[in-house]
């Protein structure tokens, strides 16, 4: 068998055994519906509460905040959606940045042709929110500031800290998308100030299918999914039981080796950036060098494409993913890589990593090998490499 | 994703390279949309085609056809050259996703483009050949930079 290394764990990552072995009881034992009063229900019900238990403490939320969805998109949606209705008697007016992920930057734009205002962030060279650009674009009418804990191609970490504050200086209510931060950052709701809060559970070695959105207690906002009485009428629907233990355990798991995970991660990214720089001239490392997630690695080769790129390591067993147009289905390159100021050709030549724990540094030397290798070859074979050293 | 065709063509790709002093050479596409293919041509005295070299920056369809493109017009007179459609490229790939044809149509340009090129260089009308328009100026890529 070809060696397989997996280098996309920001995409999804691997379902802890721990965590499957956890769920499994959930579909042939204890399959009863939480809502029902008869006893072979109870220690469902109770499996859903201490899960629920579990991630609120993970975050210093209270229990009854927790929400849980089928995934970060649903929070996003539920969040930026429920919150503008709700609070639409106030304003109409929405801040964003434009390195968000599609299920908010899409679900802004919806709400725009419905009504809605909303102000789109720059960035800085690193992909971080400028907070002077923040505090100039309140407006009076201003109801719902949704900024990113951490961005899902570039790793750059906001300051949701000095976000919180602004917002809450003035009253407004701050929704952060934490699906790439959540159980690899240490997040507190109240330390930050944090309204609403939008997680995912598969990003942590945890069940596809499955997220939560935290809602502060106060926090007007109506329900997404109406029918009968879960999540306290909010989210209508019988619960994914197997989902939501599955994703107990994950968090729990997620927290108890965060810190350790995060350092050793850390190391191989900084490993694996290094050797790349020191030895293939034209690259560059995109996102912010140090206030980035511990398991992002994002880089732009000159002068090649990013799916070719892909392609090639592919069939070296690497698997990476790329901003470039070809791997998007549209023409143009990742909207972040190009809020960060690259020229579209260099962010088409975009490569992102993202590692988990049980990669090593072996793995790492052979990943940096095999780019060296296929850079090379796709550069011999590319007029823009041609031009640019017969002009230098 | 891609046949397997097209993946021996992206991953053994033929007659890659530049040829000095060629009799044609064109350049068609555009940095800001991802794909720039490079076709140079060393075209004799009957106008047959020697040689045909590219260069190409894009994905894994780009490269191909670029690949295929330059099977095709090996050895062929110019005429024949000219029928080489993006179609004949697609086909002889066992075909392309659909979000993939605009690649094909890329890698018949270059040619048009290298064709145009040595017929300006000589004087000479290759029927049908009109002057192609997406030749990319330096103009631009400059700018890029």
């Amino acid at each position: 068998m070809k060696q397989q290394i997996y280098l996309d764990n920001a995409a999804t990552t691997r379902t802890r055994p721990e965590v499957v072995e956890a769920m499994l009881p959930y579909f042939t034992e204890y399959y009863g519906n939480p809502s029902s009063v008869y006893d072979f229900s109870a220690p469902v019900k109770e499996a859903v509460q201490k899960a629920r238990e579990t991630i609120a403490s993970t975050i210093g939320a209270r229990t009854e905040e927790i929400y849980f969805t089928a995934g970060g998109t649903e929070a996003d949606n539920w969040a930026i959606k429920a919150a503008a209705e709700a609070y639409r008697d106030k304003g109409n007016h929405i801040i964003t940045s434009k390195v968000e992920h599609h299920a908010v930057l899409h679900t802004c734009q919806y709400l725009e042709k419905h009504g809605f205002e909303v102000t789109y962030l720059d960035v800085d060279e690193t992909g971080t929110v400028k907070l002077e650009e923040l505090k100039k674009a309140i407006r009076p009418t201003t109801i719902l500031i949704t900024i990113m804990f951490a961005n899902n191609e570039i790793g750059t970490i906001e300051p949701v800290k000095e976000i919180g504050e602004i917002a809450k200086e003035h009253g407004i209510l701050f929704h952060t998308d934490a699906v790439q931060a959540y159980g690899h950052l240490p997040i507190h709701v109240d330390d930050l100030n944090i309204g609403m809060l939008s997680a995912s559970g598969h990003k942590i070695n945890g069940p596809k299918g499955i997220g939560f959105l935290y809602i502060r207690k106060g926090v007007k906002i109506r329900s997404f999914v109406h029918g009968g009485a879960q999540e306290r009428k909010r989210r209508a629907g019988t619960e994914n039981v197997p989902a939501i233990i599955g994703f107990g355990k994950a968090a729990e798991m997620a927290a108890g080796s965060m810190e350790e995970r995060a350092i050793k991660e850390a190391r191989l990214r900084d490993y694996l950036i290094s050797r790349v720089m020191a030895e293939i001239p034209y690259v560059r490392v995109n996102g912010h060098r140090t206030r980035r997630l511990p398991n992002n690695v994002n880089l732009a080769f000159q002068f090649i494409e990013g799916e070719s790129l892909l392609i090639l390591l592919d069939s070296k067993g690497i698997c990476g993913s790329s901003g470039s147009a070809c791997t998007s289905g549209s023409l143009d390159p990742s909207h972040v890589l190009l809020a960060i100021g690259l020229p579209h050709e260099i962010a088409h030549g975009s490569l992102r990593l993202t590692l988990s724990e049980e990669n090593t540094k072996e793995e790492m030397d052979y990943v940096v090998d095999t780019i060296k290798t296929v850079v090379e070859r796709l550069r011999n074979m590319s007029p823009l490499y041609e031009d640019f050293m017969k002009n230098k | 994703m891609y046949t397997e065709k097209v993946m021996d063509h992206f991953e053994h790709p033929r007659n890659v390279g530049e040829i000095d002093n060629p009799s044609g050479m064109g350049t068609v596409g555009n940095a800001k949309c991802g794909d720039i293919m490079r076709i140079y041509l060393d075209i004799d005295e009957n106008q047959i085609i020697r040689d045909v070299k590219f260069k190409t920056f894009g994905c894994g369809a780009a490269v191909a056809t670029s690949s295929m493109a330059t099977e095709l017009v090996k050895g062929k007179s110019v005429q024949e050259a000219m029928k080489v459609t993006n179609k004949a490229v697609m086909e002889a790939l066992d075909g392309l996703p659909p979000v993939k044809v605009h690649c094909s149509l890329l890698a018949e340009e270059a040619i048009h483009a290298a064709l145009w090129d040595y017929a300006q260089k000589n004087g000479i009308e290759i029927e049908g050949l009109v002057q192609p328009k997406s030749d990319i100026s330096e103009h631009e890529e400059e700018e890029e930079y």
